[in-house]
């Protein structure tokens, strides 16, 4: 905990640049993230949250700047901005999880087939990596749709499925994007038990939400807030020590 | 136990999927198959082994062959130049035109005879 | 290596999971390609085992026969002509052949008369004969094709008009075993007496003449001494019968194949239209793939057990289905292209033959390019971003 997992340092992106119609997405960003606890991205739509997440989550490649990621495995602080696609692959595949903006989860597979996918290419046994698909899916009370193409789910089915898929190699970061877009609050209120529950664990959750529900619950840490491509807040959440400490000696 | 309703309510309706944890694995069963053609591969290599270990029958036309002094194939009967293509004339399949058409289908299939000449003996890979 | 199997076996499980979902097509595409296997692979294990039947019979043809040609025709030839080969030095044997064709106007057929070297030569340096004894005049002995088309077995009588007209009441003696139609389908044998009077051909005349030599290394001398003697003729030696067979075979074989070009090329087109035809549901899903940690080579493995399963199945069906189709049922599909407009046809039961070069080649002409086909679209799309799903 003394090195932050992920360090940010005046990271800039550009899509699609030096094009007709290039659009720096994120200005200037400094922000470091420690290893454990649930941070929240919240800010209008087209702040440049769902950037930010993929340039963390090694999905994307900053157009400046440096962005530093400590390998879980190794503890070594790598300069992943330059990396090859190959390596970044890797990297991604141990460090994160993730629970994309419309789930993404492939048609016409069962769920128990989404879930096992992440863990392909890592060389295991089928056994052995159903066995873990199965325990997850018991784990988010998904296992009797286990069978069942994905298709057929319901939205917080379809969501706790993706959840499974997120966690299968079991990283010890979790990157969600608006997971809980489209749910009815009982689905938002077991979706952040599920939040809390890695966070007990010590895994690390990054998630963007444009719902007050979400940053506002008691398992949230930290509340970083974008406006058009900057940081424009960075507080602690309401299960920060810090917020704790403050509410606790008036 | 979050949802123990809804979890006992998938499982009944799970109940007619199949029990086992494990959903077959289409791989090992396209790879079984897979095994199994290459087998039958092998085989038809065996029984080729095999028949021709068998086949007098070979011989015993060769030994006709010899005794009639047959020199062609009785694949095609319907003209001379089908019927014995080695024998046929060279001019034969072209008798009222070198760019006529055959009159029939299998002097289409057979093609102009060749001369081979006498120079032509001495190289050639045509086995004994 | 136990890694690599297993993530293989995953990959494939997954490919096979993705298929599942447009099933239809698939089978269908295997169906289309399995049914062009299939025809390649019959026509290059038919030709292969004629022509493997065709060395293994025809090497026992005269080492040289001896052509008369009279403009540019074959024509008959005389004693004169027997007697001045024998007098080559090296010439071991030479004889006379009678064999002629006829029309049989009761069937429509064509037969081929033969009489046996053995009954117009008394040939010293032979071996005895099996089938080279000459039948007694009045008696037959015919190829199975005869016997079928005019429905007579052994003992029966044979009843043919010559070209004048003249009724010959023929015994069969024998039809030929059934093992040796290739050769022997449409043959008529009979005696010399018989043979003359049935084509009113004079004493003194045959249709050609058959030479062995005592040295085989010598036959090319043989031949140009006889060339010498005999400038009229034509010499036609064991191998040039060979290589015609050869050639034949080959240019059977690639006619054959020239047409199923087109067939192979639509063929190419369609699965090149289905790889590249990467609709934005398989975009998406690839995109999904590399967004939880698939590497791009990975997704194309994945893909190309695709393409590879497909072609080793159609391959593999196609194949047998063919060895079947061949060795077991005689080729019955492929005979009406061989059998042409004839009456009488053999019935060849081919002794099994694999050459694996041409088995090999078939399988890398056909296999090699649909993946091929397959790769280039395969791989431009597995090069998308990964942070596509993210928008
Ligand atoms: N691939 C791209 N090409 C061009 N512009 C892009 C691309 N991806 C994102 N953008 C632009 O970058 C900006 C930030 O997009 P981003 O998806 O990060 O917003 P967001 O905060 O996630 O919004 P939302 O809350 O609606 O999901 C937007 O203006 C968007 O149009
Ligand atoms: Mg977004």
């Amino acid at each position: 905990m003394d090195t932050p997992m992920l360090t940010l340092r005046a990271v800039t992106k550009t899509h699609n640049e030096g094009e007709e119609n290039a659009c720096t997405a994120l200005h200037d960003i400094d922000l470091s993230l420690e290893g454990r606890g649930v941070t929240v991205l919240r800010g209008p739509s087209g702040s440049g949250k769902s950037t930010l997440l993929s340039l963390v989550g090694c999905l994307s490649r900053p157009t400046s700047g440096r962005i530093h990621l400590r390998d879980p495995e190794t503890a070594e602080v790598r300069d992943i901005s330059a990396l090859p696609e190959r390596f970044l692959t890797l990297l991604r595949r141990r460090t994160f999880g993730f629970v994309f903006q419309s789930f993404n989860l492939i048609h016409g597979l069962s769920a128990l087939e989404n879930v096992m996918l992440p863990a392909y290419p890592l060389g295991q046994g089928r056994r052995e990596i159903i066995t873990r698909a199965t325990a997850w899916l018991e784990r988010l009370d998904v296992a009797h749709k286990a069978r069942t193409p994905v298709e057929l789910l319901s939205g917080g089915e379809v969501q706790r499925v993706a959840i499974a898929r997120a966690m299968v190699n079991d990283p010890p970061v979790l990157i969600a994007d608006e997971p809980t877009a489209n749910l009815d609050s009982d689905l938002v209120r077991r979706f952040l038990e599920i939040v809390a529950r890695f966070r007990d664990e010590g895994r690390m959750v990054l998630m963007t939400s444009h719902d007050p529900r979400v940053w506002e619950s008691v398992s949230v840490d930290r509340v970083v807030t974008l406006r058009d491509g900057r940081i424009a807040g960075d507080e602690p959440g309401p299960a920060s020590p810090a917020r704790q400490g403050g509410g606790g000696a008036p | 136990m979050v949802f123990p309703v809804a979890r006992r309510d998938g499982s009944a309706r799970s109940g007619s999927l199949s029990r086992s944890p494990f959903p077959p694995n289409r791989a090992a069963t396209a790879l079984v198959l897979l095994a199994a053609g290459l087998a039958a591969v092998l085989g038809t290599v065996l029984d080729a082994a095999f028949r021709r270990g068998e086949g007098e029958t070979g011989r015993g036309t060769a030994r006709m062959v010899a005794d009639l002094g047959l020199t062609d194939l009785a694949l095609f009967t319907e003209a001379r130049y089908t019927r014995n293509p080695s024998l046929a004339d060279l001019h034969t399949p072209f008798q009222d035109h070198p760019l006529a058409l055959d009159h029939f289908p299998s002097g289409s299939l057979i093609g102009p005879p060749t001369p081979w000449g006498q120079a032509s003996l001495t190289k050639g890979e045509v086995p004994e | 290596m136990i890694r690599w199997f297993r993530v293989q076996v995953l990959m494939i499980d997954y490919t096979l999971a993705s298929m599942a979902r447009r099933k239809a097509r698939n089978l269908g595409l295997l169906l289309v390609y399995a049914a062009i296997l299939f025809v390649l692979a019959s026509v290059t294990l038919f030709t292969g085992a004629l022509r493997e039947e065709a060395v293994r019979a025809l090497v026992g043809a005269p080492e040289v026969t001896v052509q008369r040609m009279v403009m540019g025709r074959h024509a008959l030839i005389d004693r004169d002509g027997l007697e001045a080969l024998r007098a080559i030095r090296g010439v071991q044997w030479a004889e006379g052949r009678l064999w002629g064709y006829f029309y049989d106007t009761a069937n429509g057929a064509n037969y081929t008369m033969i009489v046996p070297s053995g009954g117009i030569v008394p040939s010293g340096g032979r071996e005895a004969v099996a089938y080279g004894a000459p039948p007694e005049p009045g008696f037959v002995r015919i190829g199975g094709g005869v016997a079928r088309s005019r429905g007579v077995a052994p003992g029966d009588w044979l009843f043919l008009l010559n070209p004048q007209g003249r009724l010959f009441k023929l015994r069969v003696e024998a039809v030929f075993p059934s093992a040796s139609e290739l050769v022997s389908a449409d043959l008529v044998v009979l005696s010399e007496a018989d043979f003359r009077a049935f084509h009113t051909l004079p004493e003194g005349v045959f249709t050609d003449l058959a030479l062995g030599v005592r040295n085989p290394r010598e036959i090319t001398t043989i031949v140009e001494k006889a060339a010498l003697v005999l400038p009229d003729c034509r010499f036609i030696t064991r191998r040039d019968i060979l290589r015609t067979y050869d050639a034949l075979f080959d240019w059977r074989e690639g006619i054959l194949l020239a047409l199923m070009g087109g067939a192979i090329l639509a063929f190419m087109i369609l699965a090149w239209d289905k790889a590249s035809g990467q609709s934005p549901e398989e975009r998406r899903e690839i995109g999904i793939l590399k967004a939880i940690g698939w590497e791009t080579g990975e997704v194309i493995r994945a893909r190309l057990w695709e393409s590879a399963l497909v072609s080793l199945f159609a391959f593999l069906a196609g194949y047998l289905l063919a060895y079947l189709h061949v060795f077991f049922f005689s080729a019955g599909l492929l005979r009406p292209v061989l059998q042409g407009w004839a009456v009488l046809y053999p019935e060849i039961h081919l002794t099994p033959r694999i050459d694996g070069a041409r088995v090999l080649t078939l399988f890398l002409l056909t296999v090699g390019p649909y993946v091929a086909a397959t790769l280039v679209p395969i791989w431009r799309a597995a090069v998308v971003d990964p942070d596509t799903v993210m928008r």
